[in-house]
């Protein structure tokens, strides 16, 4: 009688532990793979609009709310939200933010130091040619940035890379 | 004649508005009469006026044509992101202008960046009769 309860209680203890090292798992393979979910459709269709819906994790939660606080001049263009949209997409990037190392002074995802040195090997032609244009147009060369997937099958730099 | 075509137009983007996906005739009205109140012997809405307003840079860098093109039944990209932005024209696009609430949200973003101030009940007027007067 103790015996079986105390093994259900083991079991019950093993399966958390597979279910906790799993989850791990994926998410780090899909960091590997980087891959950042944005599945939030208010976020998609108000900020995705006028850029690749950043995936939240790219920036902290500080980061994120300084950027929601100044949207009426937001990098020289008015993105000001309704009051409802406003507090979901907030929510939303807050909920998904990255840690503190995410949090970029600037507000800029491309300012950050890991934003550099991933694209290191990107020469400065490809960054100044018409189909790029800026380091804001993701979708240029990750050809799957609108679903959140900026690994390396699905990128197609203009004009190679220099390594 | 010239208060019959302005009229004739009114009357056209309205009965547009009634026939279901296109500019919502309640919209419409409300920027008419916004329009008539505003700006005295105000005679209609005019495409051509629309077509020459969305191409003006109105003293600043960018026009509406800078991001939509200056015939928007093409697709534009955004002046800063590089992103695409599918036609405005609704014979290319026809989910666009249906929806007030959406065209109101992008009008008061866009007069801001462009214009500096928000646009008046005649200039969304004019530029909505432009874009639905253009065909493929």
């Amino acid at each position: 009688m103790f015996d079986d309860r105390r093994r259900r209680w083991f079991d019950g203890i093993a399966w958390t532990a597979a279910a906790v090292a799993l989850a791990l798992l994926v998410d780090a393979a899909e960091a590997g793979e980087h891959r950042y979910p944005v599945d939030n459709a208010v976020y998609k269709a108000e900020c995705g609009s006028c850029h690749v819906a950043y995936p939240p994790a790219l920036l902290g939660a500080g980061t994120w709310r300084e950027i929601m606080r100044g949207l009426d001049k937001h990098f020289g263009t008015d993105a000001g939200l309704g009051e409802s949209a406003h507090a979901q997409v907030s929510a939303y990037l807050e909920a998904g933010a990255g840690g503190p190392r995410r949090e970029v002074r600037t507000l800029r995802i491309s300012n950050a130091s890991w934003f550099r040195k991933e694209h290191d090997e990107v020469s400065a032609a490809a960054w100044k040619s018409a189909a790029v244009k800026s380091p804001a147009n993701c979708g240029a060369c990750h050809r799957q940035a609108e679903r959140g997937d900026f690994g390396e099958r699905s990128l197609r730099v203009p004009g190679g890379v220099v390594r | 004649m010239k208060s019959f075509t302005t009229g004739a137009l009114v009357a056209l983007l309205l009965f547009a508005g009634a026939a279901g996906a296109e500019v919502p005739a309640d919209y419409l009205r409300s920027l008419d009469a916004a329009a008539r109140a505003g700006t005295p012997g105000f005679g209609g809405f005019s495409a051509a006026r629309g077509a020459q307003w969305f191409a003006s840079r109105h003293g600043s860098d960018w026009s509406c044509a800078t991001c939509h093109t200056d015939r928007p039944l093409a697709s534009g990209r955004h002046a800063t992101t590089g992103r695409a932005i599918a036609p405005l024209a609704p014979a290319a696009s026809p989910e666009r202008l249906t929806d007030a609430a959406k065209i109101e949200k992008w009008f008061r973003r866009n007069c801001n960046d462009v214009l500096g101030r928000a646009c008046t009940p005649a200039e969304k007027g004019d530029v909505i009769a432009w874009l639905t007067s253009l065909k493929q």
